[in-house]
């Protein structure tokens, strides 16, 4: 009883069926059309159309200068672009795969997340930095991180993680709209997975805000990205043991959604984090630090982490160990329901 | 290597022209603004040394010894064009504008000092090193996608060179041809890192053939010669060549901060045969009979009120407003920063009872 609401601010939109990809495509094509500020830059985004095809036919339609070969170069990519945010454009830009991001690390942390602050908002940055993310696609290693951890520690930008063509297009249109840097981290593992209605025309979807994706009464998982479908699976077989569980897609992580989350929980009054990335310093341990703040009287039981080892995400032979599975999260499941 | 790049200079050390080609182009106007910026930015140096010794300023990074290369660039840049500094830039960015009650403020730990005059295109400095390189490459590029004229510059010292950020930065710049001009004061010492320990290459400028790029090396402590080849990469980025990268070749004659000891990594006699770019400057208008001692002496007064107001205005500058570090970290306060500023502003309310 998956629920996925559609919450268009376009009345009577018609919809398409579109893939994560698809969407993604059409946001940035939306945008494209829409403000002649937008400029999309990264490597093999022309031509090739990017290596998973989000940008597939938009160089050809709006030029190879809004749509930009870059050399093969992070730092570069992000370090130009802040320039070209900070005297008028609205750059967004493609980095292969998240892992590949920290060449450009430096100039994320030192400039994009802070020049607002260090400017006192005299110079801005509003960009988009878009990431694949994650691992189960069985691509090579350093291909499957996830470290958005690394990411929502830093004040000055957002994250946000889609995992549903409806929330991939609409969240990155708010992220190019927005007035701050946006990193949009992408789950892989979605791009194709599974098609959606979508709205063809431009609507966006609120950053910040996360989304009920199945309403229950006795626990709550709380997941993003990829994970959500693992949750989803989850859920279900927690059905056949009379357990009725909600899940919360986080879509952002940061600023998180505090009040999705104190209301789920203080409804069920207990908590399953399901993540991907590696425990220790995990985003899990956010979530638990709010739930705590806001609804530790609640609690039945203390927040179970359901996530990837503290290990390099493995070798592809090896990833699903490393991956939380639909049985690991029953199991964290039936932990805090038979506490 | 060094042959091909032969240190370019229009006045010799004795303060005669060497080089005609630009010669018509020197007149008292000109001299006298090499002049005054110069000795307003060493004033306002050495002012800033002795205020930090007093413990007026915080840790201060000088730039005396570089003022040929900072003021000859600076006044090189049209009035829309964009500059990239770094921490020991603040004599190109006075030059070209900026508030000095604004660089002192910077110095003793304010953001404000971060701020330029509204309409001027100054960057706050950069501090991670060679990092703003590509900055410069993205604004000039934003500006050659306009259709402007305008160009960047960024300034970084010789040990950026070794870093990633330089070759991604002039790499852009030369693949998409906008206009920036690469400003380089190779000034001897990365803190204790000597040049030739930076790099194994002869010259920071030969570095531009890698980049399809004209390079060029100058005497950085001749005001002449940095002036009127800057000016002509400046030219050359606004009829849409692209990039240059420029090598001023000076000397950084004191620390690298207030907190460095240069005596711990070289001899202080090393630098002694070099000669100083103002002096150089005050050779030249006694040689060429643009010296006037009524004039500098009013010169002088000037400055010295000017960085004497200037101090006072940090001095009495309004305190930092608590709200700032929250204020500006992004265009709209999520909730939870929100909490945590309403929060500890009613900590600090109920300590003021």
């Amino acid at each position: 009883m998956t629920t996925h609401l559609i919450e268009s601010n376009e009345k009577n939109e018609t919809t398409k069926q579109m893939t994560m990809i698809q969407a993604i495509n059409d946001g940035m094509r939306i945008m494209l059309e829409e403000d002649n500020r937008t400029i999309i830059l990264g490597e093999d985004i022309g031509k090739n159309g990017g290596v998973f095809r989000a940008t597939e036919g938009l160089q050809e339609k709006f030029g190879n200068d809004r749509v930009v070969d870059t050399p093969l170069s992070e730092a570069g990519i992000i370090g130009t672009s802040i320039g070209l945010a900070v005297n008028g454009f609205r750059p967004v830009v493609e980095i292969q795969f998240l892992g590949f991001i920290y060449p450009a690390y430096e100039q994320i942390m030192t400039h994009v997340s802070r020049i607002r602050t260090r400017s006192m908002s005299h110079f801005t940055v509003p960009m988009v930095i878009r990431a694949p993310y994650g691992a189960g696609i069985r691509a090579p290693e350093i291909h499957s991180d996830s470290t958005e951890i690394l990411f929502t520690h830093m004040p000055g930008i957002k994250v946000v993680c889609p995992s549903s063509p409806y929330d991939a297009k609409g969240l990155l249109i708010a992220a190019m709209e927005d007035p701050d840097p946006v990193l949009v981290l992408e789950t892989m593992r979605n791009y194709r997975s599974k098609r959606e209605e979508v709205p063809v025309g431009k609507y966006t979807v609120e950053i910040g805000k996360g989304k009920i994706v199945r309403e229950g009464t006795d626990v709550t998982l709380i997941a993003w990205g990829a994970m959500v479908t693992i949750a989803e699976k989850a859920a279900e077989q927690a059905v056949q043991q009379g357990i009725s569980c909600e899940i919360i897609d986080l879509r952002t992580l940061y600023p998180i959604d505090r009040d999705i989350l104190s209301q789920s929980v203080q409804k069920t009054t207990r908590a399953v984090i399901v993540h991907e990335a590696h425990n220790t310093g995990g985003l899990g341990n956010d979530i638990i630090s709010i739930i705590n703040d806001t609804s530790f009287l609640y609690l039945r039981a203390p927040i179970e982490r359901v996530t990837g080892f503290d290990v390099p995400v493995p070798f592809f032979s090896l990833e699903e160990h490393y991956l939380p599975t639909p049985a690991r999260v029953l199991k964290g499941i039936e932990k805090v329901v038979h506490f | 290597m060094e042959l091909d790049y032969p240190i370019k200079k229009i006045i010799d050390d004795k303060g005669f022209i060497i080089d005609s080609t630009y010669e018509k182009q020197i007149d008292e106007k000109l001299v006298k603004e090499f002049y005054f910026n110069m000795m307003r930015i060493r004033t306002f140096d050495r002012k800033a040394i002795n205020l930090q010794r007093q413990g007026r300023l915080g840790t201060y990074a000088p730039f005396e010894g570089q003022e040929a290369s900072q003021v000859g660039s600076a006044l090189a840049l049209g009035p829309n064009d964009w500059i990239f500094p770094t921490y020991r830039d603040h004599g190109a960015t006075l030059t070209y504008g900026a508030d000095m009650v604004r660089a002192l403020l910077y110095w003793n730990g304010r953001v404000e000092g971060c701020v330029p005059p509204e309409g001027k295109n100054i960057f706050p400095p950069a501090v991670p090193i060679a990092t703003q390189l590509p900055h410069a490459t993205g604004a000039a590029w934003a500006e050659k996608r306009k259709g402007t004229k305008n160009a960047t510059i960024a300034y970084f010292g010789d040990g950026a060179t070794s870093e990633g950020d330089f070759h991604e930065g002039l790499n852009f710049a030369s693949v998409f041809k906008v206009p920036v001009v690469f400003f380089n004061q190779n000034n001897g010492y990365a803190i204790s890192l000597p040049i030739e320990k930076q790099m194994n290459s002869a010259t920071i400028a030969q570095k531009s053939v890698a980049y399809d790029m004209p390079g060029i090396r100058i005497d950085g402590n001749d005001c002449f010669i940095v002036y009127f080849e800057t000016k002509k990469a400046f030219d050359y980025a606004r009829s849409g060549n692209g990039p240059t990268l420029i090598e001023a070749v000076t000397w950084r004659t004191g620390a690298h901060t207030t907190a460095d000891d240069p005596s711990k990594y070289r001899p202080n006699e090393q630098g002694m045969n070099i000669v100083d770019p103002l002096s150089r400057l005050e050779m030249f208008m006694k040689n060429y009979g643009y010296w006037d001692e009524k004039w500098i002496k009013e010169v002088k007064k000037k400055i010295n009120n000017e960085i004497e107001a200037a101090v006072e205005g940090m001095e009495q500058f309004p305190p930092p407003v608590v709200d700032d570090i929250f204020d500006h970290v992004y265009a709209v306060m999520p909730a939870h920063l929100a909490e945590q500023k309403e929060s500890y502003l009613t900590h600090l309310r109920g300590k003021a009872k």
